[in-house]
């Protein structure tokens, strides 16, 4: 099997979709001509014209709003915001319009898009185009989310997304593209389900998209003397989370990485889940360690310091694990 | 078939369906029926039936929360609408949406909704599908003047000129957002103007008389279904208070008085000049809306288990009630 990048995959999960089903259509700024701001879309125009791959105004609420309309009436719209910063723009329509269709309309109108979009730092894209902002979707019932953080991933829930019934928010993560991988001749986990990403006993961390990689590292550096089990969230509403519990209560130890502001945020809803479910078997607190609660400073420096990375959550996990505090810990 | 002669006699009888409606509508309210006081009446701005008349079956709309009359005049049973305002389970919604959020796709409508603005850029979605599978159907959006203070209106606008869709954005302007006339929200109120710096074919029609109204829709309808999307400004006024509780205090009563004079159907009246059989329709109307009212009222309420019903596609897991998790949670800890 050939590897390919996260961005391939992606590609050519709309690839075939498109070539299987005329009713997808792509809209978004810059999805045409010029390929994608990071070159997912690059090449589609050309193989599916321009009724298809649909060039827009800068003007996401109308974007969002014409997908919904799109998806009312046949067609099968991916739409695509640039930045998941730009949610301040569309949260209307989002959370408003698409999410609440179905259920105000007592089950008679569904709204099958998926709004494409991607977050997350490391490229000092500062305060306005760095942000995480999956809690925002995750805090409304009637959106899908889902978050990829393998190339295999990028592929199977991108097709899986688009064959839901209902609005999904999928979020890429700027960091990831040219990340190199196979795509899996099936999904890791079916739709709606996190995977496994690492078996261990001694602590459950959950996390997903690119924190994922910062934690297997963290994992395997600290193997065989703490084994971690690493479970990959990768659709975070509606939130599978039998497989996380049955984790922890074998662990007795969880933590949850994420590059989110921390505070109220999805690591805060898996800690409350955690406490509430696993209460009796847990040894040591859930712990978040997630970014700090400021904006994404622009400094690469003071960027790169502010979400956590793989030495950090070896810190934690192994005071966590075997009570050993680290250097900085006061 | 209708005969073309006959149209407005039917028109009449629309605009008439549409006010008595509207009038149990509040009665609904007033007997303590209905499901809040978020009820906005849309009487006196019954001529947009000029526009709907050029709607056809296929065709699909959405409506702002002042969308009773537009409904019923596509089509919609009134006693499914009533007891959706109703909050009962025999509503259009099964009593989850009621007033401001009542949809029927099999008749086009696409939803009404609370937010201003909220379902303009809907018809853009609705022209790409028309384009993309070689319909000629058209989407219209009714919206009122409030709504031309929102920027997605003109993202929507500038959207259906540069694609040229099959759509029409048409403002039933009542001189009111909420308690804001419409000279303290608009430095400029010549509303087809904007819509023709878009490149849409824009007009404004008299909403007191709905053969004026009709008249003016047909370019503009014919023209969406040329590709030409059009802006149909319709110039009414609001005869009651923003909604159920609102007793209009930032208006004056002579001011009222001048706007109710402008009546679609007294104007209607006047001009078809047949009492008799007008006032047979008023009868028949009266007697169709009590059926209904009465209907909506005895229906029953939805089941409680129902509110977990339809958040998502019925193939998912419902959400899990609350208290079915608080037990989970304790007796698992106990």
């Amino acid at each position: 099997m050939t590897e390919v990048t996260y961005r391939d995959a992606l590609r050519q999960a709309l690839n075939d979709a498109m070539s299987e089903d005329e009713a997808v259509i792509l809209m978004g700024e810059e999805v045409g001509l010029y390929g994608g701001a990071y070159g997912v879309t690059k090449g589609l125009l050309d193989t599916f014209g321009a009724h298809r791959v649909i060039d827009t105004p800068i003007s996401e609420p109308g974007i969002v709003g014409a997908a919904i309309g799109a998806a009312m009436t046949g067609l099968r719209p991916v739409a695509e915001i640039m930045y998941v910063d730009f949610a301040g723009m569309v949260m209307d329509q989002l959370a408003n319009q698409a999410a609440k269709s179905r259920y105000m309309f007592g089950g008679q109108i569904g709204v099958p898009m998926v709004l494409r979009t991607q977050g997350g730092t490391g490229r000092s894209a500062a305060a306005q185009h760095s942000q995480s902002l999956e809690a925002w979707i995750m805090h409304t019932p009637g959106l899908r989310l889902a978050m990829p953080g393998t190339v295999s991933d990028a592929y199977h829930l991108l097709r899986d997304a688009m064959r839901q019934p209902d609005p999904v928010v999928f979020i890429e993560h700027k960091g990831l593209y040219t990340m190199k991988g196979e795509i899996g001749a099936a999904p890791d986990a079916p739709w709606g389900q996190p995977a496994r990403r690492r078996a261990g006993q001694d602590l459950t961390i959950a996390t997903y998209s690119r924190m994922l990689h910062e934690t297997l590292t963290a994992a395997a550096a600290m193997a065989p003397e703490v084994e971690v089990e690493v479970i990959d969230l990768r659709c975070l509403n509606p939130l599978d989370d039998s497989l996380l519990m049955e984790s922890v209560r074998r662990t007795g130890r969880c933590m949850i990485v994420t590059e989110a502001v921390t505070t109220g945020s999805v690591a805060s809803e898996i800690a409350a889940r955690v406490t509430e479910q696993c209460f009796d078997f847990l040894e040591e607190p859930p712990l978040r360690l997630g970014g700090e609660d400021i904006p994404i400073p622009v400094s690469p420096d003071l960027e790169s310091a502010s979400i956590p990375e793989a030495r950090l959550i070896e810190d934690v996990a192994r005071w966590l694990v075997t009570r050993e505090a680290p250097s900085w810990a006061a | 078939m209708t005969l073309v002669n006959d149209a407005p006699l039917n028109r009449y009888r629309t605009m008439r369906r549409i006010r008595t409606f509207e009038e149990r509508v509040g009665e609904l309210f007033l007997k303590g029926q209905s499901a809040g006081s978020m009820l906005h009446l849309s009487i006196g701005e019954e001529a947009v039936v000029g526009l709907t008349d050029h709607m056809a079956e296929g065709d699909t709309f959405t409506t702002h929360h002042r969308g009773h009359g537009i409904f019923l005049a596509r089509g919609a049973d009134p006693m499914r609408m009533l007891a959706e305002i109703g909050g009962r389970e025999a509503g259009y919604c099964r009593g989850k949406g009621g007033s401001m959020h009542i949809a029927d796709r099999s008749l086009g409508h696409l939803g009404a909704n609370a937010i201003v603005g909220g379902g303009i850029p809907h018809i853009i979605g609705a022209g790409i599908t028309a384009r993309n599978t070689g319909s000629d159907a058209i989407s219209v959006a009714f919206f009122g003047d409030g709504a031309m203070g929102q920027g997605i209106l003109y993202e929507a606008m500038n959207m259906a000129a540069l694609w040229k869709l099959p759509v029409v954005f048409c403002c039933i302007n009542n001189q009111y957002g909420m308690g804001t006339r419409v000279d303290r929200s608009a430095g400029r109120q010549d509303f087809p103007a904007r819509a023709e710096a878009f490149g849409l074919q824009a007009a404004r029609a008299d909403g007191a008389d709905v053969e004026v109204v009709h008249d003016t829709a047909r370019t503009i309808v014919e023209g969406a279904r040329d590709k030409q999307p059009g802006f149909l400004e319709i110039d009414a006024y609001r005869f009651h208070g923003h909604a159920r509780m609102d007793k209009s205090p930032y208006r004056t009563p002579e001011e009222e008085e001048e706007g109710r004079r402008r009546d679609p159907l007294v104007t209607a009246r006047i001009a078809l000049d047949d009492a008799a059989a007008l006032d047979a329709i008023d009868a028949k109307v009266t007697a169709e809306m009590d059926t209904a009212m009465e209907a909506a009222i005895a229906a029953p309420p939805p089941a409680p288990d129902t509110m977990f019903q339809d958040v998502y596609d019925p193939a998912t897991p419902a959400p899990e009630p609350q208290r079915t998790r608080i037990s989970r949670v304790l007796e698992d800890f106990a």
